[in-house]
């Protein structure tokens, strides 16, 4: 059985102009021990859905599906406290501005004990203990010293390392990444990618990565879902995603990348769609 | 040999950080003596990571702070602005293009008027010249005169970074300094960002010195490139030799550190995955 099941998601949302849908009919699983990538530009609604599953939207979206199951648990009847068990400890989230995403006000070691006390009832020595442990786990060096640092006081990227100690925490089944490098070096970066896959692969999590980098991708999916303005335009598993891309908007978006530049100009994804059109214009 | 627009021997930028009450104050030395040239319409691209220096560059190649030590000369002419005063023909000169387009633009302003205000403060231009003039700029980057009268809320991000583009251009710089201009875009848009750059260089001969750390984007749109660490220039030579023999242990850390998409190196993971497992 899958981890994570949605089927036939929507998410609209009220504007003083209509509805808006920012994601239309996904259907996605994740398994246990797998990898998935969800790709697409900004404003395709990949957070949105992955927001809509944390049940963190704002009050004015309207979220309906057919299916939405996480590890058995029916996530649309769930109340309100029953999810809040849930997420944290068996759903996590990281997003991706690590400084926004901490509080400014309390050391990192508070913000780390919290989702220890609140979600493992843990008591303050064991907590102090399971949040040093954690830290290691994460690659920060002396720990110990680093608990009553205050996040502005750390880098981007051991800011982002903490946040990931938070998130896996509590060891949870499955763990959603919201770009989580988008706003760090490419050195950082490749940190970063290879300690979530490594975790992922010790603690046989199910991990969604969202993105919209191509790179990313690469480098650690498992299978990849392609997504454009709130709907699924492709999936597929990652190799033939690469070697064999079969909706134009994948090809678009390949096309795109600077390595793959073909002359003086890079292709736009809307040239490519408008070649698309014409194409299948001429062909009727 | 075509004209050299911008040389910089042996630059240098100190910091003073006081310690505060009770302790000694700091000198941090951010570009430790950089020294390069530039020819008329190629590209420089400066990389690094964060930290490294290379925006503290940037700003002292726009004319934002003044170098510590060193010698900068723009055109052949040295400039020194803790010295000298800059002069509105300096400051057309030089423009630059900055990274967040969502922070760079006033959220008061309207588009024309801030097409409009580098004119205002360095021409005697009158409110029709300028007026003509940004409309016409605001077309030259791919949007249009019905967004004259617009505020930047109601534009995307890429079309932000074309107004920021718009606004360095109204000056006619002979010289552009862009830092990070496409990493806080998505792929398809910094695809329509990356090319309108070369459009517009070519258009107008434009110098651009491109501050990055996406090395494919580098190896896309450069002439020559420059990698710093901790200040320091640790490799300097065309695209070309950069990218096929890197000497520097960083320089090889940071090609090692980009992730590659090819269909060769995706299989190659999976199948070292599949042999952990």
């Amino acid at each position: 059985m899958a981890l994570l099941e949605i089927k036939n998601l929507s998410v609209g949302f009220d504007t003083s102009s209509g509805q808006f849908m920012a994601v239309q009919g996904i259907d996605l699983h994740v398994d246990a021990r797998e990898v998935l990538a969800i790709v697409g530009e900004s404003g395709s609604g990949k957070s949105v859905a992955m927001l809509a599953v944390m049940g963190l939207l704002p009050k004015t979206a309207t979220v309906t599906a057919d299916t939405m199951t996480f590890n058995g648990h029916d996530m649309l009847t769930m109340t309100t406290k029953q999810r809040r068990e849930i997420v944290g400890r068996d759903v996590a989230m990281i997003f991706q501005e690590p400084m926004a995403s901490l509080n400014p006000c309390f050391t990192v070691g508070f913000q780390l004990e919290e989702v220890l006390r609140f979600h493992m009832k843990m008591d303050a020595r064991t907590r102090r203990t399971r949040a040093i442990e954690l830290l290691q786990q994460v690659g920060i060096p002396t720990p110990e010293e680093r608990l009553n640092s205050f996040p502005h006081q750390m880098s981007g990227g051991q800011c982002q390392r903490v946040m990931i100690a938070i998130a896996i925490a509590c060891n949870p089944k499955l763990l959603i990444a919201d770009e989580p490098t988008t706003a760090l070096d490419v050195t950082i970066q490749k940190q970063i990618l290879d300690l979530l896959v490594s975790l992922q692969a010790k603690h046989g999590m199910g991990l969604i990565m969202i993105t919209h980098d191509m790179g990313v991708v690469a480098e650690t999916a498992d299978r990849v879902i392609v997504q454009y303005k709130g709907r699924k335009m492709e999936e597929a598993d990652v190799l033939s995603l690469f070697e064999t891309p079969k909706s134009p908007y994948t090809r678009a978006l390949l096309s795109a990348l600077p390595e793959n530049a073909t002359g003086d100009r890079l292709s736009t994804v809307a040239d490519f769609m408008k070649n698309e059109a014409a194409n299948a214009g001429a062909a009727t | 040999m075509s004209e050299i627009v911008l040389e910089g021997r042996n630059i240098v930028r100190d910091y003073h950080v006081s310690g505060g009450l009770f302790g000694k104050p700091k000198t941090v030395r951010a570009v430790k003596g950089v020294s390069f040239t530039l020819e008329k319409g190629k590209t420089l691209a400066i990389v690094g990571e964060s930290g490294c220096g290379k925006s503290t560059l940037g700003r002292i190649l726009t004319l934002i702070d003044p170098q510590s030590e060193g010698e900068l000369l723009i055109d052949g002419k040295p400039i020194n602005i803790a010295r000298d005063r800059v002069t509105p023909e300096m400051r057309r000169k030089v423009q630059i293009i900055f990274q967040n387009p969502y922070g760079s633009l006033n959220p008061r302003q309207k588009i024309g008027e801030v097409l409009g205000e580098p004119l205002l403060l360095n021409t005697n231009k009158s409110a029709a010249e300028r007026r003509d003039l940004a409309m016409q700029m605001l077309v030259k980057v791919g949007l249009g005169p019905e967004h004259y009268n617009r505020y930047p809320h109601m534009f995307s991000g890429g079309q932000r970074q074309r107004i920021a583009i718009a606004r360095a251009l109204m000056m006619s710089p002979s010289l552009l300094v862009l830092d990070e201009p496409v990493s806080a875009l998505d792929l398809s848009v910094q695809a329509q960002v990356l090319n309108l750059l070369a459009d517009l260089q070519d258009e107008f001969n434009l110098t651009y010195v491109f501050i990055s750390h996406d090395l494919s984007v580098v190896r896309y749109i450069a002439d020559e490139v420059m990698v710093m660490y901790y200040g320091e220039v640790v490799e300097y030579g065309t695209r070309d030799e950069v990218f096929s023999n890197p000497q520097h242990s960083y320089t090889k850390t940071l090609f090692a550190a980009t992730p590659k998409s090819d269909v060769a190196s995706i299989r190659a993971r999976l199948e070292k995955k599949k042999a952990a497992a």
